[in-house]
């Protein structure tokens, strides 16, 4: 009795002082029926992880639900007896079993989640990680390593080390650390890079959960650097028709060939940057001219796009303008918008068919295009044109209300004239 | 040869209906001529934007169609396809803020040079009925378009006439034709301005109308005092009247100023599921009650503020019409003039809340 009254007073004191982001609140009902955590508390021993929003925690499974034991025990011994079921903490190697002991049981996982995949473990052994695990290096990356042992929350929560947000700096943890990465010959300045790229912007700056994170293109529990046959069906489980388009035409057949990147080839990988018009053609900042000369035909037919594109995108840009004058001048735009929504669109078509690298398919879009356009120029204009007509049909009004009203004016003078002219005879 | 054909068909005309008492009557009405004559002209003004808003709101007709998927539609082609659609609806809109404005200014010009005593009590009271219309027209009217902030508008407008206490609720559903405001609403209110509130506005405006003519203009009084030879007058017919026309002649080129500098806008259309969006404000002559009861503190003696605000509204309104009947005789020794300031403490009172709503 005077045990846990001590234990009580010792934890009370010990809550007053903690971190607020520690364990509160639930520490209490658990410390009655957890020993683990109580007992861990008093002595000060908890993991310096260790929190209570961790998801196995929130499902009542605490420490006894990974490490086994009995916490229903307040004798030390007793509840971390082999007999109880006790297994301590886990070597590096045995993490992904450890784990996987529920993770990979569906009959198990079923009764948390009905839809939750339960191969990620076989997924991590045919990982690079899980390979080179398997072979002894106790350096690679293990189910704690991103997603910790002790503050462990869904991929859906912004806290977690998983979410997409943070995916970027997790991997970054180690892959961007020189000295720990130095005897795998890889490079680290991926995170660096991928920052700045497109994805990078879009996900770390504007905050976009859709963009790709690391996981995206990699893999995550199978994480493998994507090989040259895997690249281009990499970027296309989002760039489809990209993808779609490069592997039928005849460049892609090329690639395969010559044993080239896809995409890579031209966009680069981790810096990948926000495509351009310029990109094609055999200009400076052109990537076609890094393998053709400017007299093949290759160099032909990305002259011809570049002129498409331009012509298209100038357009647009024009009418555009355009649209802004008419809103501006308080016109009616929305006819005009709708052909600008339309000739972008096949703007951006004419973009994508560049990977179809066929001169004469991007140019029937760009014709396509080109006739929006125009149309909404026309509309503009018009709508321009109304405005000033308002205003001219205002100044013609103005002149003849005036005309009117000096002529009024006039007459009620007469009148008045006439009036006192009566009233002096009179 | 013209001036006998004329003559002809006003000789025609009288045989049957004995127009030239009428006619030699106008004659010899006459309009005073003092300091204060610029006031006369005001119930003119208002009712040239009167005529102004049946013209443009017959011509609105011809194309608008009342109902959820047709009201923002029809005004929206009205606005960008047909004809002078945009002037139409502009002007009909400008038309209906000037003409309550000018209502107002013609009131307080009554109130102020006591035109409403004896014997123009009757007057004062119809022309205070048309104000109540003409606000009755502005509240229909703005929620025609069907737009995001005439929605909104309508149903915090709809919502504090459902605070009135025992009948409150009725009125709402009433006026609402069912609990929200839905395609019934717009139906209802479609109705009201369009038959109702015209049918009965004709009727009280001519009464009057008649009763101005047959009462006269009124005479200050110390125009009144003067002795009769030297009291100015103009003949109504034609001289107060070409001045009349000379005006609106100026409020017109106003009125198209207005319309092709300052295009009445059309907000992105109602959403009832939407949120409302910021700044949900009514029609500015609504303004000041509307500001008024928001400051009103949630309790006012035993009943709810915004209860207390419009009992105090409808019982201000009423003393109001019925000015004619309580207002304190002036004593011209005294230098206190009550009704005076009434008056300032009223014009103060809604300029004031006025300002505040839109600051707020």
């Amino acid at each position: 009795m005077k045990n846990i009254f001590l234990r009580i007073v010792v934890s009370g004191l010990f809550l007053l002082f903690i971190k607020p982001d520690f364990i509160l609140g639930d520490v209490e009902t658990l410390m009655k029926t957890d020993n683990c955590i109580s007992c861990h508390i008093e002595e000060e021993e908890l993991p310096e992880d260790f929190n209570k929003h961790d998801i196995h925690m929130q499902k009542d499974l605490s420490c006894s639900g990974c490490h086994g034991g009995n916490p229903a025990s307040d004798d030390m011994d007793e509840a971390m007896s082999i007999e109880a079921g006790f297994v301590g903490v886990p070597s590096k190697k045995e993490i992904p079993e450890f784990c996987g002991k529920c993770h990979s049981d569906i009959g198990f996982m079923r009764s948390y989640q009905p839809r939750i995949p339960t191969d990620q473990t076989d997924q991590y052994y045919k990982s690079l990680h899980g390979l080179r695990l398997k072979k002894g290096d106790t350096k690679v990356a293990d189910c704690s390593s991103c997603h910790t042992a002790h503050s462990i929350m869904p991929a859906s929560d912004p806290r977690s080390s998983v979410y997409a947000l943070n995916v970027p700096e997790t991997c970054n943890a180690c892959h961007g650390d020189e000295e720990y990465m130095q005897e795998y010959e890889i490079p680290t300045d991926q995170f660096t890079k991928f920052a700045k790229s497109v994805h990078g912007v879009a996900l770390l700056k504007e905050q976009d959960t859709g963009a790709p994170a690391c996981n995206d293109c990699h893999g995550n529990h199978g994480a493998m650097p994507p090989g040259i046959s895997s690249i281009s069906h990499v970027c296309g489980s989002c760039h489809v028709n990209n993808m779609q388009y490069f592997s039928d035409s005849r460049m892609g057949a090329a690639f395969k060939k010559e044993k080239l990147h896809g995409c890579e080839e031209c966009h680069g990988n981790h810096e990948v940057q926000k495509t351009s018009d310029e990109m094609i053609g055999v200009d400076d900042k052109a990537v076609c001219s890094n393998c053709h000369e400017p007299d093949d035909k290759g160099a032909e037919v990305a002259t011809e796009i570049h002129k498409q594109l331009t012509t298209l995108a100038t357009t647009y840009e024009k009418a555009l303008a355009q649209q802004k004058e008419v809103e501006h001048k308080g016109m009616d735009d929305l006819d005009i918008e709708f052909l600008l929504q339309e000739a972008k669109q096949s703007l951006t078509q004419a973009r994508t068919l560049v990977h179809t690298f066929d001169s004469v398919k991007v140019t029937v879009k760009v014709k396509e295009g080109l006739g929006k356009a125009d149309l909404a120029i026309k509309e503009a204009q018009a709508q321009i044109e109304d405005y000033y007509f308002r205003r001219r049909g205002f100044g013609a009004a103005t002149f003849i209300i005036t005309l009117l009203i000096v002529a009024l004016f006039f007459k009620i003078r007469e009148i008045d004239q006439r009036n006192l002219n009566k009233e002096d005879r009179r | 040869m013209f001036k006998k054909t004329n003559e002809k068909i006003y000789h025609w005309m009288d045989e049957r209906f004995n127009l030239t008492p009428l006619i030699e009557y106008m004659q010899h009405k006459q309009v005073p001529v003092h300091k204060h004559s610029v006031w006369y002209y005001m119930g003119g003004v208002a009712l040239f934007l009167f005529i102004v808003q049946v013209c443009s709101g017959i011509l609105l007709l011809l194309y608008y169609q009342p109902g959820v998927d047709s009201s923002y539609e029809s005004v929206r082609f009205i606005m960008t396809k047909v004809n002078f659609g945009w002037l139409v609806r502009s002007v009909h809109s400008w038309s209906a803020n000037l003409m309550v404005f000018f209502v107002f200014v013609h009131m307080f010009s009554t109130f102020f040079t006591r035109a409403f005593q004896k014997p123009r009590e009757l007057t004062w009271v119809t022309g205070f009925i048309l104000l109540a219309l003409a606000m009755g027209f502005g509240f229909s009217g703005y929620l025609l378009p069907w737009d995001e902030l005439a929605f909104f508008a309508t149903k915090v407008g709809t919502d504090i006439a459902g605070a009135v206490p025992f009948i409150g609720e009725a009125i709402k559903i009433v006026l609402r034709g069912g609990e929200d405001v839905t395609g019934a609403t717009l139906s209802r209110f479609y109705a009201i301005h369009v038959a109702m509130i015209p049918a009965l506005f004709t009727v009280i405006l001519s009464l009057h109308l008649l009763f101005v003519q047959r009462q006269g203009m009124h005479e200050p009084d110390y125009y009144k005092n003067l002795k009769p030879e030297q009291k100015k007058t103009i003949p109504f017919f034609p001289n107060f009247v070409l001045r009349d026309v000379l005006l609106w002649l100026i409020v017109l080129n106003v009125l198209l100023f207005l319309a092709v500098y300052f295009p009445w806008e059309l907000g992105p259309k109602a959403d009832p599921f939407a949120s409302a969006p910021e700044g949900i404000r009514p029609e500015w002559y609504f303004m000041f009650m509307f500001q008024s009861l928001k400051l009103l503190p949630a309790h006012v003696w035993f009943m709810e503020g915004e209860v207390a605000g419009i009992l105090l509204f409808s019982v201000a309104g009423l003393a109001w019409m019925l000015t004619p009947f309580w207002s304190i005789k002036f004593d011209k020794s005294a230098r206190f003039n009550p009704m005076l300031f009434i008056g300032i403490a009223v014009i103060a009172f809604i300029i004031f809340m006025t300002i505040l709503g839109y600051l707020m």
